[in-house]
């Protein structure tokens, strides 16, 4: 559609900004603060410069972190995104299964975060979760608050359990646009199942694909309360992610600046990757709309 | 055969899911004896004491009205304010709405760790803690951008021909907006709606970091558990189960819509 070109627009965005500029420019402001300057605390502040990005950079601790965070988004997103298509396609196209079958899939995504978290951290426990005494039943050596490799499925089991929904949905969405249309040509072609997927519905579900690999990946990113809940990022540090050792560093030991230092070169990795995919959805939606 | 094997798939599914959620029920209704002292797929010695424990004490069943009371502010503040704001983005050009759009977005995909310690500086600083307005607001970081984000999608979904009918017709544009326009994208509000609540609802850390007392949302209260005596698995279950129902009523109402806000793609 084509846009009428009026500045007066701005008043109808004024709302907007006043709110986010609240809750998003002033704090991020605040940490910027922090990031260039030294304090012994009484608010006493001295400029420190750049001293604590460099600090930052080099931090073994921040690389150990970003290693595991990286390792973990990989993880998951290889697993969720063909689980979630793969589940799409078998659902029910319509009628009362199909609701009935939304709705259980949506459940876990409306489950607080902490809650999630509770629930795997009892699942798992080998005295009373299912999970772990069926596993300790069989006799497979499980702990997932000794073993970091045990840690690790768990939360990646976790997260699976709590996300792949979110990606069938959204494919399921993308699947119920396509006109039955397109599937009786593929019949009359003799076309196999194969051919059917990688021809027609792939190409459909590329939009929400794209914005189902973009929210896992972002939440993924910024993942905390459920392996908090979980392992509290341990045994020792296996399971700490980015998130986890930015509330360690600044809430627990109070260090402001590297921990100022260390949320703003958060925010800017997350800042270039969604300004990437931003960038490639647009130029989606625009090719689609000529 | 085809229809029989996805049957299967999806019943394997489902089952994974929820199983997982069949254990917290189970283990709410027993007492912590059994929890402890024997395995039991269903509780031996079926009890509600647990969920009495939740339902008669105070401290505990404020969490659950407290949460609910910051999430109802969070969706009618974010809804309100993104109403016209996604209008503007969706029938006007003005300077700088690209740039001003995708800075929205980034606020979606901000970490809530960044901010949680100057979230609590600058609402100690201004006498805003632990309060619920406190937390709708911190919420309105990631939930307006969004709800600009849906309304945005379905605005662009009505002709505009249909504006400028109104306003031949004497229609003023707070009038239009009210009596025609909203109707109109009334599914799309229920889609917006939908996921600010769910996703006020889920988080944790700021709603954590903003409250003491007063406040305090039930998930945090959830922490209390791990008292003197060891966990107290039963209530602990009991309040996991009492929070995943508000959550499951929300979808049963919006179900028909769900698949149609996720078609929009927007989330």
């Amino acid at each position: 559609m084509d846009k009428t070109q009026n500045n007066k627009a701005w008043f109808l965005v004024l709302p907007v900004l006043v709110i986010v500029a609240f809750s998003a420019v002033i704090p991020l402001m605040t940490v910027v603060n922090y990031s260039v300057n030294d304090t012994f605390g009484n608010n006493e502040f001295f400029w420190a410069g750049l001293d604590w990005f460099d600090e930052m950079i080099h931090s073994e601790r921040l690389h150990g972190a970003l290693g595991r965070q990286v390792m973990f988004s990989a993880i998951i997103l290889a697993i969720e995104i063909p689980l979630g298509i793969y589940v799409a396609l078998n659902m029910p196209k319509k009628g009362i299964w199909a609701s009935f079958c939304l709705v259980l899939m949506a459940l876990p995504l409306l489950i607080p975060f902490n809650v999630v978290g509770t629930i795997w951290q009892i699942f798992g426990r080998v005295d009373i979760g299912l999970l772990g005494h069926t596993l300790a039943a069989l006799g497979i050596d499980y702990n997932y608050t000794n073993d970091p490799l045990d840690a690790w499925l768990t939360i990646i089991a976790m997260d699976v359990w709590h996300w792949t929904s979110l990606v069938a949905l959204l494919c399921y969405a993308g699947l119920q646009s396509i006109p039955q249309a397109y599937y009786q040509a593929a019949k009359i072609d003799q076309a196999s199942r194969w051919a059917v997927f990688r021809y027609i519905e792939l190409p459909k579900m590329k939009g929400v694909l794209l914005i189902a690999v973009l929210l896992r990946f972002m939440d993924s990113f910024m993942i905390y309360t459920e392996p908090f809940v979980v392992t509290g990022g341990g045994p020792g540090n296996s399971t700490t992610f980015l998130s986890i050792d930015l509330v360690k560093m600044a809430v627990g030991q109070f260090d402001l600046g590297p921990a100022a230092a260390f949320s703003i070169m958060y925010f800017l990795v997350i800042l270039l990757v969604s300004w990437v995919f931003y960038t490639v959805m647009t130029n989606l939606d625009r090719e689609e709309s000529r | 055969m085809r229809l029989k094997s996805s049957a299967i798939v999806m019943a394997l599914y489902l089952l994974f899911l929820m199983i997982p959620i069949y254990w917290l029920l189970n283990m709410s209704l027993k007492t912590n004896t059994e929890i402890t002292s024997t395995f039991t797929l269903f509780p031996n010695d079926l009890t509600f004491s647990n969920f009495v424990v939740i339902l008669t004490d105070p401290s505990w069943y404020m969490g659950y009205v407290n949460s609910i009371i910051y999430v109802v502010m969070n969706t009618v503040i974010s809804i309100a304010v993104a109403l016209p704001a996604a209008y503007a983005f969706s029938r006007y050009s003005f300077m700088g709405d690209k740039h001003l759009f995708f800075w929205l977005l980034t606020n979606r995909m901000s970490p809530p760790a960044v901010f949680a310690l100057p979230f609590f500086q600058l609402y100690s600083s201004v006498g805003l803690f632990d309060t619920h307005i406190a937390v709708a607001l911190a919420h309105c970081l990631f939930n307006v951008p969004l709800a600009v984000w849906i309304l945005e999608g379905f605005m662009r979904g009505v002709p505009k021909e249909i504006d400028e009918t109104a306003y031949i017709d004497g229609y003023s544009f707070p009038r239009f907006f009210v009596k025609i326009f909203m109707p109109l994208i009334a599914s799309g509000i229920g889609v917006a709606a939908f996921f600010c609540f769910m996703f006020s609802w889920v988080e944790l850390l700021l709603s954590r970091t903003l409250t003491s007392v007063n406040a305090k949302p039930i998930a945090a209260t959830m922490t209390r558990t791990v008292s003197a005596s060891g966990m107290d698995w039963g209530v602990l279950a009991a309040a996991g189960v009492l929070t995943i129902i508000p959550g499951a009523l929300v979808i049963w109402f919006v179900r028909n819509y769900i698949a149609k806000g996720f078609a929009l793609g927007r989330v």
